[in-house]
């Protein structure tokens, strides 16, 4: 229930979007999101709402936190006592 | 195009379990979420396979429909029957209230519609002289839409049956339970857009229990149980922010000041739980000219007796899993549903059932 998908921006008019996932095309409301948008930008949506904007890169950069997790972990297991991340 | 947030990659989801494997404890670990949706995808994807058998990973209260209490379903149904519009999320309509459902009342005759969003009620308001009822049901990721309609000039034949829960004091609440054994939460990711790594705060202070938000995708999950994995391992217990790509630290303050706006805290009944304070909202008193429970009187409800060979109550505080039920997938099945978690699309009966849950592992 608490679903969101990332769509993307492809029209503003006030308080409302078009939103685009995927190919299907349908209307989202802004009032709940935290900053403007323009076309081109993601959004997650959530009952006919935009709750959070997105960036295209958030997707990279969210890969990367997990390969330094994985590396992390499996340097320690080789007898590195810090698993070297920032605390 | 190729979608940016579609994070679907073997080797990484395998660098991930391998992780969790040298993060693992020896000892029997029990991870606890409040979400349906992370439900789905854990069971969807057989993630349960990955993990070492020391982690077990377990659904609490996290399908809004299953804790709606059956005395707020009965007085939808209540409501409904003097006449009036109720919309509903289309997950309710199946759920049992006082032997009967909202699914049951509309074949006799009420006139009960399927909403995707309160928005939706607003414009079926619009359209009819009737009253229409909007039957709010959803944690902190739909409460907003609520506030939004309540703060636009909501026609004045539409009021709200309110039924919003908060997550929170629920996750607070299942660690004073006897015998829930809880290692870690794996906190919702969408809950945590709204509210925030803050959000939790209030809740788990001196509790020192580990707690990391996480995201929905395959990897996002993987990534947060080794992320909690990792601080069980180190001794620590903090609210760690596993899916920053959706969720900011103070989380969505445009949101959290619509919800200020228009609710204030309140008690609340969970199905399975019991009365906890603070863990759902009523209106603000400007606002209660829309409280449907004002505008239909239909009298003081108290909570039926439960069906006592299901064991919901046990699935929704993270004693049982689903196959440790003795009805499950014999006298309770989605198409003739014993309690809540096999009806709601995100209850843990149903959700396993349709993916087979354990039985694929």
């Amino acid at each position: 229930m608490c679903l969101a998908t990332p769509a993307r921006v492809l029209s503003v008019s006030g308080q409302t979007a078009v939103v685009d996932y995927e190919g299907v095309q349908t209307t989202a409301r802004l009032e709940t999101l935290n900053e403007p948008v323009v076309p081109g930008d993601y959004v997650l949506v959530h009952a006919g709402f935009a709750i959070q904007r997105m960036s295209p890169e958030d997707g990279e950069v969210t890969l990367r936190l997990f390969d330094e997790l994985a590396a992390s972990v499996s340097q320690t297991r080789e007898g590195d006592p810090s698993d070297g991340l920032a605390r | 195009m190729s979608h940016p947030f579609r994070l679907a990659d073997p080797r990484r989801a395998r660098q991930l379990a391998d992780a969790i494997h040298l993060l693992a404890p020896r000892e029997p670990v029990k991870l606890v979420h409040v979400c349906g949706t992370h439900e789905i995808a854990i069971t969807r994807h057989g993630l349960r396979r990955l993990l070492p058998e020391t982690v077990r990973v377990l659904e609490g209260p996290g399908c809004p429909v299953c804790v709606t209490p059956a005395a707020d379903i009965e007085t939808a149904i209540r409501i409904a029957e003097r006449g009036a519009v109720v919309c509903s999320f289309g997950d309710m309509l199946r759920v049992p209230g006082y032997g009967r459902s909202l699914d049951s009342a509309r074949a006799a005759g009420c006139d009960i519609r399927t909403v995707l969003s309160a928005d939706e009620a607003v414009q079926i308001a619009k359209a009819t002289r009737r009253e229409v009822v909007f039957f709010a049901v959803g944690f902190e990721t739909t409460a907003p839409m609520t506030a939004a309609v309540a703060l636009e000039r909501a026609p004045a034949n539409l009021s709200i049956l309110l039924a919003h829960k908060q997550i929170p004091p629920a996750m607070a609440a299942l660690l004073d339970l006897p015998g829930t054994g809880i290692g870690g939460f794996l906190a919702p990711g969408h809950v945590s857009t709204i509210i925030g790594a803050a959000g939790y705060e209030e809740s788990m202070a001196h509790r020192r229990m580990p707690v990391v938000i996480g995201g929905f995708e395959p990897l996002d999950i993987l990534y947060a149980v080794a992320l909690l994995l990792r601080q069980i391992r180190d001794g620590r217990a903090i609210i760690e922010n596993g899916y920053p790509r959706a969720v900011e630290s103070a989380g969505n303050p445009t949101a959290q000041r619509l919800l200020a706006e228009v609710f204030e805290p309140a008690p609340a009944a969970w199905r399975g739980i019991g009365v906890l304070p603070a863990s759902g909202v009523q209106f603000l008193a400007e606002f209660m000219q829309l409280d449907a429970r004002r505008r239909f009187d239909v009298g003081e409800l108290v909570e039926s007796p439960e069906d006592h060979a299901c064991r919901c109550p046990d699935v929704l505080t993270a004693r049982a899993m689903p196959s440790d039920c003795p009805l499950f997938g014999t006298r309770c099945t989605p198409l003739s549903p014993v309690g809540p978690c096999m009806v709601g699309s995100e209850g843990a009966c149903s959700i396993w059932f349709r993916y087979e849950g354990e039985r694929a592992l």
